[in-house]
């Protein structure tokens, strides 16, 4: 079609017929609105359920006791918790260097086909399914040693941190104006000290967000830890053991018959659901009181921000 | 002179170290990567050696020792169907939010709710299914699916089975409420990303925002619409907790998708079901891996075609109006 034709084409369509577009542009806009209402309810479904039937379940003796027995609906959530956050601490030991070393790879030191390369495995691996890296970790650790660990578990959930920590600190790095190296370099200072010293100083609300964001991802992770930390009743005795969380918690409660024990399942879910909204607006507060546009980095971490 | 040169040398030294160090961290996502399709093929070595193809193709499940069946076939079908069923859902959806936030919502409110919409991304999979399977089960099954059961369960075999709440349709809808997110947000950017001179041309020639959007906007952001909806395809593969909840894990050829309100399984949770009961020295265990490595390799190939969908439409430049 040549560009004459199209405009005449054009022409035709928007002639004489306006009230009837209006109309169809109205109705457009109504269904698109309702859209926007049919997702934000089950949000809205989930948030009210979970506190609604959390609050009822949640006392100090919940946050703070071992659990009774099955169904009694006596004790807590508490070793599911310190769980949660061991995990939390073993995985970042684990996690955040690799990703941050990596990340610091792709953005200063390799060539582009290499950076190009790595940055396209970093996406690819961020997407496999989390329950892969968990028998993954099975495999690897749990059998080789004989029992279910907490390193295990970690290791597992540091497969699923590292590539989000690599690609956020990699584009944070990007965002740094190339005369801040060659000032480095001009005053004759190694590259290993330029690196860390300007580089990382001035990309840190950017690195500090990826590592917040990919904390938030792995609090949540299920499948992972039922090949590796199993579950347990008892509070932490090393990292030899079997472990509870809190995801672990909610799945197995919420499969028992008993009320009681579905009550507790609710209010370990308020709990985690509090860890991971407050990592969640500390992120916005980040994202939103740095300087400089968020750019690549924004829509890097919505693809990126949560899941399971 | 000495001291300074020592200097240098001990600066080049640790230069050289933490260069070596930041290339092994580079490296170390090749290593792993190729580390689980090793591991994963070498631990269901056994399965494939048995049964060959047919353990992809079979439909049989059966772990007694002695008279062991394995066929993965069901689950595989069983993983995508939900996963369609889930991006029909969650696609228009997604589009229509996407559309709201990039071209209607006036600029106060656009920040809030996109806000909103990606904290349904934080929502971890778990309490999804724990809401799935005591709220949003029970309301689906008496507004929705049993009165169309009761209309349409006799012509269209569909709806055949009666409903009871965990089954593929509610498996299905869950999970597409927990991809619209990763949809809704991709596809904003990607609607955000077309320039402005696409849309000012439209509104030149005196059309509405509807016309602008479906003659000059969506033309150009097509294909980066489809790679959202490939990557949103790719989370639906691979998530598990909820749909374990939720499908009702039906084993062996029952398992297999036929109707809406049936029971179903898919890859990631008959594994999340099944894994600890295996013992590791039988074929049930070999099996297991291998439905492990079909999923990873289903993922794989999903993810790869939405990065390079999604990569050819970012590098794209400006053109003008792209037809109707």
């Amino acid at each position: 079609m040549s560009s004459s034709e199209r405009r005449l084409e054009f022409r035709n369509y928007f002639q004489d017929n306006l009230g009837s577009r209006m109309v169809t542009d109205k109705i457009v806009k109504i269904i698109v609105i309702a859209c926007v209402a049919i997702a934000i309810i089950p949000l809205g479904s989930i948030l009210v359920d979970v506190v609604r039937m959390g609050v009822e379940i949640i006392s100090f003796e919940f946050l703070t006791a071992l659990p009774g027995a099955a169904g009694s609906g006596e004790g807590g959530i508490a070793n599911s918790i310190q769980g949660t956050f061991i995990m939390i601490g073993m995985t970042s030991a684990i996690g955040i260097p690799i990703g941050v070393l990596s990340g610091i790879y792709v953005a200063e030191y390799a060539n582009s086909r290499v950076g190009k390369l790595i940055r396209f495995f970093n996406d690819v691996m961020m997407q496999f399914p989390s329950i892969v890296f968990g028998i993954f970790a099975f495999l690897f650790i749990v059998l080789v040693l004989g029992k279910f660990n907490l390193w295990a578990g970690a290791i597992a959930l540091s497969l699923i941190m590292f590539p989000i920590i690599a690609r956020t600190t990699e584009e944070a790095l990007k965002l740094i104006p190339d005369t801040y190296r060659e000032a480095g370099h001009a005053l004759g200072i190694p590259k290993a000290i330029v690196t860390v010293k300007i580089l990382l100083t001035a990309a840190k609300g950017g690195i500090v967000t990826g590592i917040m964001l990919s904390v938030a991802r792995i609090a949540g992770e299920t499948a992972p830890l039922i090949m590796t930390i199993l579950g347990s009743k008892g509070w932490f005795r090393g990292t030899e053991t079997a472990m509870d969380a809190l995801p672990l918690t909610i799945w197995r409660l919420s499969l028992l018959p008993y009320d009681e024990a579905v009550m507790f399942g609710w209010g370990a879910a308020l709990v985690l659901i509090t860890i991971l909204l407050v990592l969640n607006m500390s992120v916005r507060y980040l994202v939103l009181h740095r300087k400089g546009g968020s750019g690549s980095l924004g829509m890097f971490m919505r693809i990126t921000g949560g899941k399971k | 002179m000495s001291r300074d040169l020592l200097a240098k040398k001990r600066n080049f030294h640790w230069d050289s170290i933490f260069k070596i160090t930041a290339t092994c961290a580079g490296a170390f996502v090749l290593l792993i990567i190729v580390l689980i399709f090793g591991q994963l093929m070498s631990d269901s070595w056994l399965i494939w050696e048995k049964e060959g193809l047919a353990f992809v193709t079979g439909d049989r499940w059966n772990p007694v020792e002695g008279r062991e069946a394995f066929g993965a076939l069901p689950y595989i079908a069983g993983t995508l169907v939900t996963s369609l069923i889930a991006l029909c859902i969650a696609v228009p959806l997604s589009i229509g939010i996407a559309m709201f936030l990039s071209e209607i919502a006036p600029t106060r409110i656009r920040e809030p709710i996109s806000f909103v919409v990606e904290l349904l991304a934080a929502v971890p999979s778990i309490i999804y299914g724990l809401w799935g399977l005591f709220t949003f089960r029970i309301v689906f099954k008496d507004w929705f699916e049993s009165p169309t059961h009761e209309a349409l369960g006799e012509h269209i075999f569909l709806f055949r089975d009666a409903p009871f709440g965990l089954d593929i349709l509610t498996a299905s809808v869950v999970l597409a409420i927990m991809i619209i997110p990763t949809i809704s947000a991709v596809s904003r950017e990607i609607l955000l990303a077309v320039p402005a001179i696409q849309r000012e041309a439209a509104y030149m020639l005196g059309a509405t925002k509807w016309e602008v959007f479906r003659m000059s906007v969506l033309p150009y952001a097509k294909s980066g619409l489809i790679g959202a909806s490939i990557l949103g395809l790719g989370r639906a593969v691979g998530e598990t907790m909820a749909v374990t909840m939720l499908i009702g894990n039906a084993v062996g050829p029952k398992a297999f998708p036929f109707g809406f309100f049936q029971q179903g399984n898919s890859l990631a949770s008959i594994i999340a079901n099944e894994f600890n009961e295996a013992s590791p020295v039988s074929m049930y265990f070999p099996a297991l891996i291998g439905l492990g490595l079909i999923l990873l390799f289903v993922s794989l190939g999903i993810n790869v075609c939405a990065h390079l969908i999604i990569r050819r439409v970012t590098n794209a430049h400006e053109g003008g109006i792209k037809g109707f």
